[in-house]
């Protein structure tokens, strides 16, 4: 039973159903990284998905990046934080088109990015209409503060499972925590489950 | 696998004016587990009729006992900072889950140089290395350079020019953006603007540097550190924005 702090009253949400527990909407888009933005090169920049041996399976140029069939996903997003924001509008692609030509028995992901930031998933919480490699939002190129050229977007779970500057995915048959999952954060990340840190 | 973080009953024991929109509050929190310097928590605030809130505050101070220090600016609007800063009392309770954070902190055993640089709140983690460092006596030298518009917003003014006369191993260097006082080692103007040495630290000097501030801060600053040539995986960032608080 939670204690009542004398004299709070606070402010409802009239969207509160669209939030999940512990979260408050924002209408600004904060930013988080634990380092640096990296400086990243569009000619040099590739995504590779890596078979767990350590071989690449299948890997992408940006101008191949762009000509793959765009998606333009709607989606509110949840921040660890404790800020949400509502309807934000990406394009980009979707990891089902990637994965189209992909053959594994996999059932892990570990995402890597510029910058040395890695973060697990499940495979399936990334297959079936549920994540995208997204390089623009709002209408504009994605900017780097933001995780541009490119990032990834898996709005159904806390926003740090979005990597920024994403590079590539190591397939695996065992998970392995990720940057923050290694720091105290929870493995897996369900916002409507409060799933926070370590434990919850 | 570590256990949950419960939510723990907090109750005000101290509260201290920081500026005239900020607060230091101090808690009692029976069973609280410790913390390292940087960490934060997770504070609960819950109305009568069951509704509840939360937010996370950097902790300003290192570990006590079961004492945790937080400082809060009040963000106009904000539905938590405005009760924290404006109506908290000594003696009120509310909830705290935590520490949390494993990466933007600090430990004694960490021998390197360290550069802190803070904008505006983002002081908050930063001081609670500073004060570590002098809680257990830390050899490694500390440059803290700390940007505020002007002296009426420097949280911690006194203490930290009495920390910077009495520790050679510590040198506090104060940027106002807006306005500098009488005798100010520089005009007012942002890290980097007039004096590209404002932050005292070279390139490929070996150590790390904290970097805590709102974002544009943080972009300006670490994209200025990588111009001049310095290694981006020895710097840390933990950016805010005043959003919602």
């Amino acid at each position: 039973m939670a204690i009542v702090t004398r004299g709070f009253r606070g402010r409802r949400d009239a969207s509160a159903e669209r939030l999940p527990p512990g979260q408050y909407q924002t209408r600004d888009f904060p930013v988080l990284s634990a380092g640096p933005t990296p400086r990243i090169a569009l000619d040099e920049w590739r995504f590779t998905i890596t078979d767990e041996p350590g071989s690449p399976v299948r890997s992408w140029t940006w101008s191949q990046l762009l000509e793959l069939p765009v998606e333009q996903p709607v989606v509110d997003i949840h921040c660890v934080t404790k800020w949400s924001k509502f309807g934000t509008r990406w394009e980009g692609v979707s990891l089902d088109t990637l994965f189209a030509s992909v053959e594994t028995s996999a059932g892990y992901a570990l995402v890597h990015s510029y910058g040395g930031y890695t973060t697990n998933l499940p495979l399936a919480d990334l297959l079936g209409g549920k994540a995208w490699i997204v390089y623009r939002y709002d209408g504009g190129d994605l900017s780097p503060e933001h995780g541009g050229p490119a990032r990834l977007l898996v709005p159904h779970l806390y926003f740090w499972k979005s990597a920024k500057w994403v590079n590539g995915i190591t397939l695996r048959r065992e998970d392995q925590p990720g940057f923050w999952e290694s720091l105290g954060y929870n493995n897996h990340g369900d916002p409507w489950r409060e799933q926070r840190y370590t434990g919850d | 696998m570590a256990g949950r973080l419960r939510w723990q009953t907090g109750r005000v024991v101290a509260i201290r004016e920081e500026t005239p929109s900020s607060k230091t509050i101090l808690f009692d929190v029976p069973g609280w587990p410790g913390h390292l310097a940087g960490q934060h928590v997770d504070l609960r605030l819950t109305a009568e009729d069951g509704y509840s809130a939360e937010r996370s505050y950097s902790i300003a101070g290192p570990v006590d006992g079961e004492r945790v220090e937080l400082t809060v600016q009040r963000v106009p609007n904000g539905e938590v900072s405005t009760y924290l800063v404006d109506d908290l009392r000594v003696g009120d309770e509310l909830e705290l889950r935590g520490p949390i954070g494993g990466w933007f902190v600090w430990r004694v055993e960490e021998l390197l140089p360290v550069l802190l640089v803070a904008g505006g709140s983002g002081v908050v983690p930063l001081m609670a290395m500073v004060r570590e460092r002098a809680r257990t006596g830390g050899v490694a030298p500390f440059t803290f350079v700390y940007s505020a518009r002007s002296a009426a917003e420097v949280y911690y003014a006194d203490e930290l020019a009495g920390r910077a006369r009495d520790d050679d191993g510590l040198t506090v260097s104060l940027v106002y953006t807006r306005s500098a006082p009488a005798g100010s080692h520089r005009p007012a103007g942002r890290i980097g603007q007039s004096d590209p040495d404002d932050l005292g630290w070279k390139p490929g000097a070996e150590g790390r540097v904290y970097v805590c501030g709102p974002t544009g801060f943080v972009e300006a600053v670490v994209g200025m550190m990588l111009d001049r040539g310095h290694d981006p995986s020895t710097i840390r960032t933990e950016r805010f924005g005043p959003t919602g608080g």
